[in-house]
């Protein structure tokens, strides 16, 4: 089993998808130098310019030509570079893509996937460093993806390639150089969670790079004999409840992580959805961690106020079963 | 000087057709304000016919055409189906968009129409971007996208004609002017030199014509669909005409100069227009009449059809929504 990083695992699942379906069309600024984080390198040389194509700094012109694209044939992967600069092209997305199937009555398909790059990042300030994924998770139409590691960047871009509906697809830009095992034929269906470890005292749900962090946070934890069980949910629309909820009946316990901003956030969702579905197997309070609803500074020492951190999620298990002794 | 003489039964088909969109856009007038069925907006394009018929009459069922919330004649001149497309006004089964988009998202895949849009400017991008997926595959489609006057105020607009000129692809955009953007006069909202210079600042090349008169829309548009499909570059066209009635069929458009309305049907009338080609190259008012009287009695028939029709089954409201997280499955 090779191992890859979470960069060149992305560049291997579209080279494979690219190889199999001569429709997969990338596209975006900077692609035709490898990406704006090396995460198309090479491919140009393999597959040519009209394949991989750079694109004007029309974030608008990007999705909207791409979708067009996908009614008439074409199956694109769209670039954003930050997902930040996507928000020039929420229309296109919004109000444009995620509807089209609906509004025109099943009549045409957007098979598509946009690749935004999302979070903390190496000082990157208020603009480049946003974690917005529960806004698109509340989007009717669109597949929202959050892979965390070099594996599930391997299989869930290739299953998002694959797949007929729109997937918004947010890597995490501080993890590129992650290194892990990828298993090529390792299968993925999107609403199904991976377990990262098992553990039978506490839940810890997550996604994106705070799951790596949360599989720290298990590991401090058994070393004091407390079994944490970490959920990486992998994709958030749909996302696993069967996993969630089944976890949390055998633990009683819950801590819910993100980058994101707490307030709205998708975790949320998770901590409601176990309060309806499953409150009176609680025995303690549910915790959830995020960053105050605050904007991310340029200064490190200011941008670590903003972070979730492994120490908070270790605290935040050992406190919601201190609270439910 | 365009005449019928040299094509009679051209400029015939485009009276025809002009006649039906206008019947049929009467008719869900009628619908909307008389008999209450047609319950959201609808944006009459009554007096723009000459746009769609000359257009549409130079492209084949394979091209491709985006529109606009006032897109009911290019929908209808493109073939999609007088009864379908009046279901889905009326939000009913068997509606091009089984009664979920209405009119302004009337769409007809089948004759290649992708779409009407609700945002103004937004398919100027996405119509590039169809034309880039026909220049990908290396077929020979061409692409027709319409929009109006007040989206040449939207970044789209640069956007989208940026990227059709770079790539390179078979596409003409249509700015149909019809003078107001909403409720409010474009050219108090618009600097410099309108539509076409804004293209043709772009490097396309620009053409603008008398959008009222079917000939010569008709004639410009075979000249440019020939060029498009001999490989040519992207192109421009500013069809110049006028919008009769307000932004809505609600709208009574108070915020016109008195008389101006009337005025513009009295001298700029495309139908009446075309029928005076028509008698001058030898047509007979009868037949002209019968023109009329079979559109009339096309639609009348198409609303008392749809009105007729069900609405659709309830468990519609959550299909084709999407396959992965499907709200028929997992509602939350």
């Amino acid at each position: 089993m090779p191992k890859l990083t979470y960069r060149d695992a992305s560049i291997a699942a579209i080279r494979q998808s690219m190889q199999e379906d001569s429709t997969v069309w990338c596209v975006g600024e900077d692609l035709g130098r490898g990406g704006v984080f090396g995460q198309y390198k090479g491919l140009r040389e393999e597959f040519g310019e009209a394949r991989i194509s750079d694109a004007p700094i029309s974030e608008a012109a990007i999705m909207g030509a791409a979708f067009g694209a996908a009614m008439t044939g074409a199956r694109p992967v769209v670039e954003m570079r930050f997902s930040d600069f996507a928000l020039c092209a929420t229309d296109e997305l919004v109000n444009q893509i995620a509807k089209a199937r609906f509004m025109f009555g099943g009549q045409s398909r957007a098979p598509m996937v946009v690749r935004k790059p999302m979070g903390l990042w190496r000082s990157s300030a208020a603009q480049h460093s946003q974690s917005l994924e529960s806004w698109y998770a509340h989007i009717p139409g669109l597949v929202v993806a959050c892979p965390g590691t070099p594996q599930d960047n391997y299989s869930m871009l290739k299953a998002a390639i694959a797949c007929d509906d729109p997937v918004v697809y947010l890597e995490h830009k501080g993890i590129w150089d992650n290194e892990g095992d990828v298993n090529f034929d390792e299968p993925y269906e999107f609403g199904k969670a991976r377990i990262r470890t098992e553990g039978s005292d506490v839940t810890i749900v997550s996604w994106s790079n705070t799951a790596n962090l949360a599989v720290e946070a298990a590991e401090k934890l058994s070393r004091e004999g407390i079994g944490a069980e970490v959920i990486d949910l992998r994709s958030l629309w749909p996302w696993d409840k069967e996993a969630v909820l089944g976890s949390v009946a055998k633990t009683g316990h819950l801590v819910v992580a993100h980058e994101a901003v707490a307030v709205g956030g998708f975790g949320a969702e998770v901590v409601a959805t176990v309060a309806e579905q499953a409150g009176h197997q609680l025995k303690g309070p549910v915790r959830r961690l995020g960053a105050p609803r605050s904007l991310v500074p340029y200064a490190p020492n200011l941008e670590d106020m903003l972070r979730v951190t492994t120490d908070m999620i270790v605290a935040a298990a050992k406190d919601t079963l201190e609270k439910g002794k | 000087m365009t005449t019928a003489g040299h094509n009679f039964e051209r400029g015939r088909s485009l009276l025809q057709m002009m006649e039906r969109i206008r019947a049929f856009e009467e008719q869900a007038c009628l619908a909307a304000e008389r008999d209450k069925l047609v319950l959201g907006a609808i944006h009459p394009s009554i007096g723009q016919e000459a746009v769609a018929a000359g257009i549409m009459h130079n492209l084949e069922k394979e091209d491709i055409l985006l529109s606009t919330h006032r897109g009911h004649g290019h929908t209808l001149a493109k073939g999609a189906s007088s009864l379908a497309m009046m279901r889905e006004l009326l939000g009913r089964e068997g509606g091009c968009c089984g009664g979920k988009g209405g009119s302004m998202h009337i769409a007809d895949f089948d004759v290649g129409m992708l779409g009407a849009n609700g945002v103004v400017g937004a398919n100027i991008t996405i119509a590039a971007g169809a034309a880039h997926a026909i220049k990908l595959a290396g077929d020979k489609r061409i692409v027709v996208d319409i929009f109006g006057d007040g989206a040449i105020n939207r970044g789209p607009f640069l956007e989208g004609i940026n990227w059709a000129v770079v790539f390179k692809l078979p596409i003409l955009f249509v700015c149909e002017d019809n003078q107001y953007s909403a409720t409010t006069r474009t050219t108090t909202m618009t600097a410099g030199d309108g539509a076409a210079a804004r293209a043709a600042s772009l490097g396309m090349r620009s053409t603008t014509v008398d959008g009222n008169n079917v000939e010569l829309v008709a004639d410009t548009m075979a000249e440019i669909a020939a060029r498009l499909r001999a490989g040519g570059a992207p192109e421009f066209l500013h069809a110049k005409t006028y919008r009769r009635t307000g932004h809505t069929s609600f709208d009574p458009a108070g915020y016109r100069p008195a008389g101006e309305p009337e005025e513009e049907e009295k001298r700029n009338d495309p139908i009446a227009r075309q029928r005076a080609v028509l008698q001058e190259a030898g047509m007979t008012l009868a037949d002209m009449d019968q023109l009329h009287e079979d559109a009339q009695n096309e639609m009348i028939d198409v609303l008392k059809q749809a009105a007729d029709t069900p609405f659709p089954a309830t468990e519609t409201a959550f299909e084709d929504v999407q396959d992965i997280g499907s709200p028929a499955v997992e509602a939350y």
